[in-house]
């Protein structure tokens, strides 16, 4: 199953809601809802990374029996120290991002927890794709 | 502890879902941010938060928490009430600060998630 879902930059009103398309869809194929939590943690926090971020973007979710593939891939403007991004409580979050209740520096590390294969392609500059897998 | 006697003993006033008052709930987190909410895979948890806007019940939602208490007297938009039927959540508020309503919670022997 192939599901594409567009992330637009800065509006807070749509967060979470290609995530909370891609949920009702793993709840339909039966997994486990502590599993289903696990996944869409995951990418709830690389979506609300794209609307806080970037200049918009894309969730590509890749459903097959035994794993599910999220491509999270935004136009910009890229990662300028990703090892800084990987530290929990590092942020470069706006003050209209954390006033939403976010940016407290949790995302990345977030995903990386939750995910069984995790692959960060990021320059500045350029643009940002997380490939996140997993297994079920 | 049943979402009533949350209710009853924050002085907390229910603005939307009637159906969660019998809900039993196990523990209580308490935060403004939200990526810390996410951390969490426990069960039958309510949000206490200050954070009234649309990102506390989608986050809710992403963690299927099922109940949020809304602090420091913040009443949620209209918004908020529509997104929180669509996903049946329960929304309440109390008049108390995030410390006091949870210390009150605590002392009434709801758990902490750690």
């Amino acid at each position: 199953m192939h599901e594409e879902f567009t992330v637009p930059s800065k509006d807070f009103s749509v967060a979470g809601e290609a995530s909370s398309k891609i949920k009702r869809i793993l709840k339909q194929l039966n997994i486990p809802p502590q599993r289903i939590k696990q996944i869409i943690v995951a990418v709830f926090e690389a979506e609300v990374n794209v609307i806080a971020h970037s200049y918009g973007g894309k969730v590509i979710c890749d459903i097959e029996e035994e794993r599910v593939q999220i491509d999270v891939i935004d136009t910009g403007p890229g990662i300028e120290n990703l090892d800084l991004a990987m530290t929990e409580g590092w942020s470069t979050a706006t003050n209209e991002v954390r006033e939403m209740g976010y940016g407290a520096g949790m995302g990345l590390p977030n995903i990386k927890k939750s995910c069984d294969e995790l692959k960060i392609y990021t320059k500045k500059g350029d643009h940002t794709h997380i490939s996140m897998r997993f297994t079920l | 502890m049943k979402l009533k006697e949350i209710l009853e003993c924050v002085d907390g006033k229910l603005v939307w879902g009637e159906s969660h008052l019998e809900d039993e709930v196990k523990r209580g987190f308490a935060s403004d941010l939200m990526s810390d909410v996410l951390t969490i895979l426990e069960d039958d948890i309510i949000l206490i938060t200050g954070l009234s806007n649309n990102q506390s019940i989608r986050t809710a939602e992403m963690s299927d928490i099922s109940n949020i208490l809304l602090v420091r007297n913040k009443r949620p938009s209209q918004n908020m009430i529509d997104m929180a039927k669509e996903l049946d959540i329960s929304l309440s508020y109390t008049p108390y600060s995030l410390f006091k309503a949870s210390g009150l919670l605590f002392a009434k022997g709801l758990k902490p998630v750690y």
